[in-house]
């Protein structure tokens, strides 16, 4: 990857970072889990993927599902970045004006499926996937799920199919921040060892750091792992990453911030400040 | 015409002519075994999976397919349910459910297998069409209408013998009218015409003036015939292999209401209970739903409502 394109990343996912913490108030939204698949996502659609505002009806293009659903701010901030939706139009955030709310929905341009159900784009996109193939298309399928969202069975039931019908077209990539929605993962239903499951479900894992740029571009220019079974990445990453007052932590998943703390909290991205944040923690939405 | 007389041609025929056509099943071939070789890679078993055969059906679907997926009834839409409503339900696309042994037809099976709610839970999906064909030739009359709309579809399927003989064409929403009658006009679907049928001859036997309505499709409902039943028949019926709550009483119920009239009704189903196993003749006896049966009840209800 040249250091021109790793700015070009690393700018944008601090631009991203920004729409998500904005977002982040006037209701809130799952603040933790978009920041911490914002790389991935903004790497994604930075000429990873065959996608762009233009070719959205071509059904040669690559196709992303954001199977975990909550994270969509990270989409949505991604999409305003790159042009294909007009920034003010974040402001429209939870407004019944217009179709952004907590989870992702067709009505956006370039949203492929709805979700916020765990446990389904993984079916969806292997039904898009065998489409590809009867059609004889190349173009790639990528599903972004949750970890928490790795205890629903029908993740593992889809794998169970995609293995069998050799869909080496079907790419999952595991957020693996580490944490679901109240506690980390390893404290309630453990995951690990993670990359020994899916491979003992007939996939072909990689585990990277989520973060880093020019891994992911090493990882994802190496798709498809293999020519007969679905590839699957582990991105570990950060709950919160960029806001050190939220990183990590169990109790900050889904964010409501006050007007302060959002202004403290952009400065904080900029590492110029640290936020003392006093609204309520919420644990459940 | 068409020689198209089975299930199995039909589908064959709707796939072979057009490539949208996906045959999809979670391991239930019994009445598509043919088919792999006919269809090759457009035949998709996904094993044991109903959940997954659901999402990926509204994968193909989101590409332009139609999925006709099958499985029995109880496991395509309870086990699925929420793939079925949220994944095809939300983006209302044109997945069709071939559900197998709906109702009675699961006789020996037991409660696990009984689909006795399906009419209710498929009919609360907005854009959800339902149809409950009452023989093989009702159904495979019905079919290539209900496959061809860009509306998903929950269809009881029946692949029993042809119960009536004349079915007239097939219109989604309308109900094919057999008799009318001013003394009592029996609403049912499915594999109960049958039985109905022969309660309706009873009952013409013994003077009275009988209607007789095969629903056909329950989601559109056909609302016109419905009202006319209700405002020229003295009493009204309705039989069918559901539960009491949220099938064809409460779809008849719900019409009258709207239209802000009522009638003197009759509902025959199951009433807060799964039925009793068993061979489907036996099943049919104990749960009073053969011919004789059913026109013993509507006679009993006539004689308490002349008493009363």
């Amino acid at each position: 990857m040249t250091d021109a394109k790793h700015k070009e990343l690393k700018d944008r996912a601090f631009a991203v970072r920004e729409h998500i913490i904005r977002m982040s108030t006037d209701g809130g939204c799952f603040t933790g889990a978009s920041l911490s698949c914002a790389d991935l996502i903004v790497y994604l659609y930075s000429g990873y993927l065959n996608v762009n505002k233009d070719n959205l009806q071509d059904p040669q293009r690559d196709f992303l599902l954001l199977s975990k659903g909550h994270d969509v701010p990270a989409l949505y901030g991604t999409f305003a970045e790159l042009g294909w939706i007009e920034k003010d139009r974040l402001k429209n955030h939870l407004k019944s004006n217009d179709s952004i709310y907590w989870h992702p929905n067709r009505n956006i341009p370039g949203i492929e499926f709805h979700s916020g159900s765990l446990g389904h784009l993984p079916a969806v996109g292997l039904g898009i996937a065998m489409d590809n193939k009867l059609k004889g298309y190349n173009n790639k399928v990528v599903v972004i799920t949750g970890d928490g969202e790795l205890d629903e069975g029908s993740v593992w039931e889809t794998l169970h199919v995609a293995s069998a019908y050799k869909m080496n077209n079907l790419t999952i990539v595991v957020d693996r921040n580490h944490f679901q929605a109240n506690m980390k993962t390893e404290d309630l239903i453990p995951l690990e060892p993670l990359a020994d499951k899916f491979e003992a479900f007939g996939c072909v894992v990689k585990r990277i750091d989520g973060h880093d740029f020019a891994a992911l571009d090493e990882t994802f220019s190496q798709l498809p792992f293999h020519a007969e079974k679905p590839s699957v990445i582990i991105a570990d990453t950060v709950r919160g990453k960029g806001l050190p007052s939220i990183e990590a932590r169990a109790d900050r998943w889904f964010c409501n911030f006050n007007a302060e703390e959002v202004e403290s909290l952009m400065k904080e991205l900029h590492g110029e400040a640290k936020t003392t944040l006093t609204s309520e923690t919420l644990t459940v939405r | 015409m068409s020689t198209i007389s089975t299930y199995q041609e039909l589908i064959k025929h709707t796939a072979l002519n057009d490539e949208r056509y996906i045959v999809m099943t979670a391991e239930n071939r019994a009445v598509v075994k043919e088919l792999p070789p006919v269809l090759g890679n457009r035949f998709i078993d996904t094993g044991i999976t109903e959940q997954t055969m659901i999402g990926m059906a509204a994968g193909l679907a989101l590409r332009g397919r139609v999925p006709i997926c099958h499985a029995l009834a109880p496991f395509l839409i309870y086990r699925a349910y929420e793939f079925v409503r949220t994944d095809v339900g939300i983006a209302h696309l044109p997945v069709k459910l071939s559900a197998w042994i709906a109702g009675f037809l699961s006789d020996g099976n037991g409660p696990t297998h009984q689909a006795i709610e399906d009419v209710a839970l498929m009919r609360t999906i907005p854009g959800m069409t339902v149809f409950c064909p009452s023989d093989h030739a009702d159904m495979v009359a019905m079919l290539p209408e209900i496959w061809a709309s860009p509306d998903p579809a929950y269809v009881r399927v029946n692949v029993r013998p042809d119960v009536y003989g004349k079915h007239t064409a097939f219109k989604t929403g309308v109900a094919e009218v057999i008799s009318e009658g001013t003394d009592v006009t029996l609403l049912t679907y499915g594999m109960l015409l049958e039985e109905t049928l022969k309660a309706a001859e009873i009952l013409k036997n013994q003077g009275l003036s009988v209607g007789l309505l095969n629903m056909r499709s329950l989601k559109p409902v056909d609302e016109k015939a419905i009202l006319k039943v209700a405002a020229t028949s003295k009493l009204v019926v309705t039989v069918e292999d559901h539960f009491l709550t949220g099938g064809l009483y409460s779809i008849v119920a719900e019409v009258l209401l709207k239209n802000r009239t009522t009638a003197n009704f009759l509902p025959l189903a199951l009433n807060e209970k799964w039925f009793k196993p068993g061979l489907l003749s036996e099943v049919l006896v104990y749960e009073g739903f053969t011919g004789p049966q059913i026109a013993e009840r509507v006679q009993q209800h006539v004689a308490a409502e002349a008493v009363g």
